[in-house]
């Protein structure tokens, strides 16, 4: 068996995810190194050129399932296991994601394969796979094998770059006939957007929020702090889900991901979905009650204290400084 | 409709957790507590229940783990399950993700549930796996991380962030579903529930029980195998400020701020 598979995301448009582009590119690599070939899946009416242009990022082959939605997991699960038995692939990668996580566990199940998620590196021990997977808040990485072919490797968000290698993909079009239990849930709505649109990923400074504001009004404080610094605010998903602040500000495993040159936390406990978007900022501070927040394991600058009485003194601080 | 919902025994968030170097395993001595996550599938099932959208008979909180991890399953009934239901074996020890999404299938086939629930991570293990390798050995449809559900006729309307937005399924049940801890706020058990947690109906079941096949379990039935542990790239611990006078914590993150030309 030879080959490594890799799930090609696309939004509505036909745009693929840059976590799934990054994943083809690493495929590619790997696959230079134990032999095979790096193939994409890629699901729905997308054209020809589109396909082929998943070259450019590594892949030799693109598996086009016309008939396959995109969108929810079962459905791609079928496409992918029918691809992987009859092609004799070695190991499916996916970026990071919602939908890497539920095709990936879906496809252990369904060949009885090993599993290996949150995944920040490949490396390659005689002639196998090996993943890096930090564990236990990320106080340790463990390394992780392969019992049996295929493997199922989950990477966490960002793990890949992609990098444009120029080259085009045969695009190979296969038929899949869905389980029974595949087509029983069905998408209503797909990439809704609540909340104002804002723009995070330009700012230098980013107020990032999270549920340690303790209600929504608590984020009037993040706004004048950003207001005062000259930056923007972003926010955690838990926050979001509460209805707290808008979508398009949230940062993470299904948010942005943001690199600015200061990131401050205010109430935000650092939890790997949220470590994943914001982890290559600069500078990070953080201020939250709970010293044992995994966000100081992070962090520059670690404040240990009630961000409603810091916040608004450092607000008028800094207010105080530029004006002066 | 049944609700089976899948809970675990967790080390408690405030104890350090550490791998034993000889089993290359999580250690799981120490305090341990109910699953944060699974508390609201508990929750989410109770207000399916309380919704009175589709009559619900039975709520089963469903376990697979040693002895101890009947603490759990009681945690799980003072919060409002009706019965509860323990996999212990020892053949299961060391099962991978792969293993334990067989096994827990095979446990809840006993069981006919019309709804199977779960939390979508474990604090222990950050997987948001489980539910969707179950689902599939069930051949029911499946969803994780959702953060709303509805009960519209036989279906349940779900609602959950993914990668482009917020998404909206319908799904046809029976089905697996794995919930976020925006979904509810759970409550809190009553003295009451808590004391009478123990009384509630608890069946124990070994692997032979449940026709799971022991050489696809524990150890020696995993496909993953852990090779080495490593600490992670060593990184310049941050400095941290207690804030006791707090215009002087401001005055060192200014400082700070001022010195990294932040300001």
């Amino acid at each position: 068996m030879a080959g490594i598979l890799v799930y090609a995301l696309h939004d509505d448009e036909g745009n693929f995810n840059k976590n799934s582009l990054g994943a083809i590119s690493e495929a590619a690599k790997l696959a230079g190194e134990i032999g095979g070939e790096a193939s994409a899946l890629v699901v729905g009416d997308i054209a020809d050129d589109a396909c082929a242009s998943l070259g450019n990022w590594g892949a030799a082959k693109v598996y086009r399932a016309k008939s396959v939605p995109e969108g929810l997991a079962q459905p791609i699960i079928d496409a992918m296991a029918k691809v992987i038995q009859e092609n004799g692939i070695s190991y499916a990668l996916f970026g990071g994601g919602l939908l890497g996580f539920e095709i990936g566990a879906g496809l252990t199940a369904r060949l009885g394969a090993g599993v290996t998620m949150e995944v920040t590196a490949v490396k390659v021990q005689d002639g196998k796979l090996v993943v890096e997977r930090p564990i236990l808040q990320d106080s340790q990485i463990a390394d992780v094998g392969y019992v049996s072919e295929p493997g199922i490797i989950i990477g966490r968000l960002n793990a890949f770059d992609a990098k444009e290698s120029g080259g085009t993909a045969e695009v190979v079009d296969v038929d899949v006939e869905l389980s029974a239990w595949s087509s029983k849930a069905t998408l209503v709505q797909r990439g809704e957007q609540r909340g104002a649109d804002v723009n995070i990923e330009d700012a230098d400074i980013l107020v990032g929020g999270g549920r340690g504001l303790g209600a929504k009004e608590g984020f009037e404080q993040c706004e004048e702090l950003a207001a005062a610094m000259g930056g923007a605010v972003a926010a955690t998903r838990a926050v979001v889900d509460a209805g707290w602040y808008p979508y398009a500000a949230q940062i993470g495993q299904t948010g942005k991901t943001v690199a600015p040159k200061l990131y401050l936390a205010a109430g935000v406990s650092g939890a790997i979905q949220h470590k994943v978007g914001m982890q290559n900022s600069e500078n990070i501070l953080a201020i939250n009650k709970d010293p044992n927040a995994p966000i100081f394991e992070f962090s520059d600058l670690g404040v240990v204290g009630d961000l409603h009485k810091i916040v608004p003194k450092l607000t008028e601080a800094i207010k105080a400084k530029k004006g002066g | 409709m049944k609700i089976c919902v899948l809970v675990k025994e967790v080390p408690d968030a405030a104890v350090q957790k550490r791998i034993d170097p000889g089993t290359m395993r999580l250690d799981r001595s120490g305090e341990k507590n109910l699953n944060p996550f699974d508390t609201h599938a508990i929750e989410a099932a109770m207000q399916i229940r309380e919704g009175g959208a589709i009559p619900v008979e039975e709520i089963v909180a469903v376990t697979m783990g040693p002895d101890s991890a009947s603490r759990a399953l009681e945690k799980a009934v003072s919060l409002g399950a009706d019965r509860m239901l323990h996999l212990s074996d020892e053949a299961l020890a060391g099962s991978d993700v792969c293993a334990t999404g067989y096994a827990l299938a095979k446990l809840l086939e006993s069981e006919s549930p019309d709804l199977v629930l779960l939390g979508q991570q474990s604090d222990d293990g950050e997987c948001y796996t489980i539910g969707a390798v179950v689902a599939d050995h069930l051949q029911m449809p499946s969803l994780t991380q959702v953060i709303k559900i509805d009960v519209n006729g036989d279906k349940l309307r779900c609602e959950r962030q993914a990668e482009y937005g917020y998404d909206t399924v319908e799904v046809e049940l029976p089905a697996v579903i794995s919930v976020g801890d925006a979904i509810n706020e759970p409550r809190y058990p009553s003295l009451k529930a808590i004391m009478g947690a123990k009384k509630k109906p608890k069946d124990k079941k070994a692997v032979g029980d449940v026709g799971i096949e022991a050489g696809k379990v524990g150890a020696e039935g995993s496909q993953t195998t852990v090779i080495a542990l490593n600490p992670p790239p060593a990184k310049e611990a941050g400095e941290i400020i207690e804030d006791e006078d707090t215009n002087e914590t401001v005055e060192k993150i200014v400082a700070w701020l001022d010195e990294r030309k932040l300001i």
